[in-house]
């Protein structure tokens, strides 16, 4: 259920999680997570739609991003850069032969393989939000902050957004990042039904969506 | 009901995780930021950034106040302005 991969940091290797049902089987997906809190939110959904996808004999990976979750790695130095030599690197370790990239995780997935996205986002919308959530945030605390004040200490010193304290280069790398798509089949919310787990306020299960994900996976990747 | 009631409905919807009946029984006076305790700030940044993509409008950061999310009928009759101004 836990698997190991040994990931490229800023300094040096470091060996990071994934949570994995691996069987030794042909097709072996990997699953890119969202970004931030987006991951958390949508978790469950996943890792649900991963169990049904192992009962139907497909492997599956969710490895950690540096930085997050388990990882041992600080957040403040990773990078849109980074993570994506880590994920290509992931892809490499487990052998994957399909990808699943979710939201923010389309910005950072191993394109090389086939595979979907779920809902790409992009990088200058996830900045904006979490850029507003510190303002608003700011504000009810009696402080005035500007997001185009605040974007511009970020590019230089990085900045510090919904609590995660992001460097200079991940400021700079979402502000114009979009989703690298090679082919990869862009899959909207509504073929999963119901609203969007990452909009949710607080992380939920789906197993609606977790069973109509796993479905949609099955059909692409078989064919 | 207008376009950008029942398309704020779906949103508040979507981030709340609320049922469609629920949703549907909001009123004017049904107080959002500071009544609903999962919209924290986090989530009203979410909440605005959906309301802009579905609705095509932009909201500053200087239009984002305690009133405009008091309850569903300021933020809603905010939004209709929005709309109107963009026709």
């Amino acid at each position: 259920m836990i698997a190991r991969w040994p990931c490229p940091g800023p300094h040096g290797q470091s060996e990071e999680y994934a949570f994995a049902f691996d069987r030794g089987r042909m097709v072996r997906l990997l699953i890119v997570p969202p970004l931030f809190d987006e991951a958390n939110r949508m978790r469950r959904m996943l890792v649900d739609a991963m169990r049904l996808l192992d009962e139907a004999g497909v492997d599956c990976f969710l490895p950690d991003l540096p930085g997050c979750n388990e990882s041992l790695q600080e957040f403040p130095a990773q990078s849109l850069h980074g993570w994506r030599r880590a994920m290509a690197q992931a892809a490499r370790h487990f052998g994957a032969s399909d990808v699943l990239a979710v939201r923010g995780g389309a910005l950072v997935f191993p394109n090389t393989l086939p595979g979907l996205m779920l809902e790409p986002a992009k990088g200058a919308s996830i900045l904006r939000q979490m850029l507003r959530a510190r303002v608003i945030s700011a504000r009810e605390a009696g402080r005035q902050e500007d997001s185009s004040a605040l974007l511009e200490i970020g590019r230089s010193e990085g900045l510090e957004l919904a609590g995660w304290r992001c460097g200079a280069s991940l400021i700079a790398g979402l502000e114009t990042a979009t989703a690298q798509i090679e082919g990869q089949r862009i899959l909207g919310q509504s073929e999963l039904g119901g609203g969007g787990l990452w909009l949710r306020a607080e992380p939920a299960a789906a197993p609606d969506q977790s069973a109509a994900l796993a479905q949609i996976v099955l059909a692409e990747i078989a064919t | 009901m207008s376009d950008t009631d029942s398309t704020l409905r779906a949103i508040l919807q979507d981030v709340l995780g609320l049922s469609a009946e629920r949703v549907t029984a909001f009123n004017a006076s049904t107080g959002l930021f500071g009544d609903l305790p999962e919209l924290d700030s986090m989530a009203v940044a979410g909440l605005l950034t959906e309301i802009e993509d579905r609705l095509d409008i932009v909201i500053e950061d200087d239009e984002v106040d305690g009133e405009l999310l008091e309850t569903y009928g300021n933020l809603l009759s905010f939004l209709e302005a929005k709309v109107a101004e963009k026709a």
